[in-house]
């Protein structure tokens, strides 16, 4: 029974904090800067709770591990949370229904953690489910706007098709070895034709997940459509978490077939790649262009995912942490702006220096890591990943990698010029960031600077794979 | 009297599942294409059950598999068909075409 709660703390921590806000909801009516509040010391006691107590083990007879990593991946998730909660505090302000939103965006998260602990294909379903359907409800949380209900059609229709394919796949699965346990599975594929079907459908519905192209159309519409609180919860957290159980998935579920998805993946991560930077670089909303800037992380995500070994798993957690950081103060900035002007051009970011220096420096460091620019921390994280990706010995397909680097950095470093050095007699005015915004934002940029230079980080992630 | 067979219920369960694909991608009613979704579900419950009764049928993993798709189906239909009722609110009809202010 001890052990029960133990193992199973991330899940039933956030589980507490559902009850809790559903209580304060039921109770009566609240000011909305106290609730913020309070949601905000909850996630940090939650965030801080995920360093303690941290063991491996099974539960409900393999439907559920855990070990040290996983716990490790799930400070991640919750960590990012926890600073969605402090960054858009103004937008929290100003809504009407606080608390139905972290309802759903925790019942999100605990979606997240369940998947990835789950042992078997049918929690991995249920969880994943659990994961997308509150998203969808997410996205639509602007009632009144046209474009946030088109994103959220757009979002539950491709996630409905997408549960679809991979149940498809889980079924050719089932009968191709007539199991579903992730511990049983890689004794029984021999890699028959079937069982190649049926990891293309698998590939497919995480594809839908991640955004990787062909399967990433919905993405760039439902990240301008939703409001930016759902949208950075969508594009960090949700794409960390499946990030994370897809290379559990492939390494561990369908090793035996490691050749086979090795050459789907690089020709996915190529494709996606080369989309993403060219829809990018002639984007105008600074949203969708985030969201077309993250289809191309995506890609270098798979580089590393290509690798198959413990550095592979390694250095896609190190990247995620990352991720989180930079792209949660890219967007960070973006909302401060949009809340306060409406503006969500790049173009209106003209000569912001001038009236918003720090603003611009953040976003700047922010797009500087995107980039993977020496010394921020997503010149490591990719030079990780492909440190990783080069294990294969496929040199050609690493080149192609770096160059599309230097393709991305042109479109992040058009935001700067456009931010620093361009003429523009009247910019925006001087915007008043939140407290609570501004010591996320102290908190995502002193990540950025010193996850690449505080070595330990990455060894402590390598000794735990 | 012919029994069925494993091959006969899998080209009806593959059959729907492209039924359902092809109404995804062409039908233009949101209402259909919700359908549409349900009926790729069905086909995979066809199969799961199938594969259970025919190929291993010690254990019944692909029924409680079935339960629980089903489930999940009706949980995402209720999302869908409240996103859909406001998508009528906000354009007032539930053709897709209407849905065009997000492009490229």
């Amino acid at each position: 029974m001890n052990e029960f709660f133990i193992l199973m703390k991330p899940e039933l921590m956030i589980t507490v904090i559902i009850f809790i806000l559903l209580f304060i909801k039921l109770s009566g009516t609240i000011k909305n800067d106290l609730l913020l509040l309070i949601i905000q010391v909850l996630l940090l006691l939650n965030f801080l709770a995920a360093f303690f107590f941290n063991t491996s083990g099974i539960l409900f007879d393999g439907m559920y591990h855990t070990d040290e990593l996983i716990a490790f991946q799930k400070c991640i998730l919750n960590f990012g949370v926890y600073l969605i909660s402090l960054l858009f505090a103004d937008w929290f302000m100003n809504t009407e229904h606080l608390s139905e939103f972290f309802l759903l965006m925790l019942s999100s998260l605990l979606g997240l953690d369940f998947l990835i602990s789950s042992g078997n294909f049918l929690m991995f379903f249920l969880s994943l489910e659990l994961a997308t359907i509150p998203l969808a409800a997410m996205s639509n949380f602007d009632l009144e706007k046209k474009i946030s209900s088109e994103a959220a059609m757009k979002m539950i229709l491709s996630s409905a098709f997408s549960s679809g394919i991979f149940l498809f796949g889980i079924s050719l699965i089932y009968g191709a070895t007539g199991t579903i346990n992730f511990t049983e599975l890689p004794a029984q594929l021999n890699g028959n034709f079937l069982q190649i079907l049926a990891l293309v459908f698998v590939i497919t519905a995480f594809a839908f997940k991640l955004s990787i192209v062909p399967f990433h159309l919905w993405t760039a519409d439902v990240y301008e459509g939703s409001p930016i609180a759902a949208t950075s919860f969508l594009s960090v957290i949700s794409k960390g978490g499946v990030a994370f159980v897809f290379i559990s998935v492939l390494y561990k579920v369908f090793q035996p077939m490691h050749e086979v998805w090795y050459n789907i993946i690089m020709l996915l991560s190529i494709i996606t790649m080369i989309v993403g930077n060219l829809f990018a670089l002639r984007q105008q909303n600074i949203k969708r262009f985030l969201a077309f800037s993250s289809i191309a992380q995506m890609g270098f995500i798979l580089v590393g995912v290509s690798g198959n070994s413990q550095q592979g798993t390694s250095s896609v957690v190190y990247f995620i942490l990352i991720y989180i950081l930079s792209n949660l103060a890219a967007f960070g900035v973006a909302a401060a702006i949009s809340s306060q002007t409406g503006k969500e051009k790049i173009d209106d970011y003209k000569n912001l220096y001038k009236t918003n220096p720090v603003l611009c420096w953040v976003m700047a460091l922010a797009l500087f890591s995107l980039a993977g620019i020496p010394p921020l921390a997503g010149f490591f994280g990719k030079l990780f990943l492909l440190n990783a990706g080069a294990s294969n010995a496929n040199y050609g397909f690493i080149l192609f990698a770096a160059l599309n680097m230097i393709v991305s950095l042109y479109y992040y470093l058009k935001v700067i010029r456009s931010m620093f050095m361009d003429k523009n007699e009247n910019p925006l005015e001087k915007i008043n960031i939140h407290p609570s915004t501004k010591f996320a934002l102290i908190i995502c940029s002193a990540g950025i600077i010193l996850a690449g230079m505080l070595s330990w980080i990455y060894d402590y992630i390598q000794s735990l794979s | 009297m012919m029994q069925p067979g494993l091959y006969h219920i899998l080209f009806i369960s593959t059959a729907l599942f492209f039924i359902g694909m092809y109404g995804f991608f062409i039908r233009r009613n949101l209402i259909t294409i919700l359908m549409s979704v349900e009926l790729i579900l069905n086909s995979v419950n066809l199969n799961f059950i199938a594969f259970n009764k025919y190929l291993w049928p010690d254990k019944l993993t692909g029924l409680f598999f079935t339960i629980f798709i089903i489930a999940i189906a009706a949980a995402e239909a209720a999302v869908a068909i409240a996103i859909i009722i406001n998508l009528y609110r906000t354009h007032h009809s539930i053709d897709v075409d209407v849905a065009e202010e997000l492009k490229y």
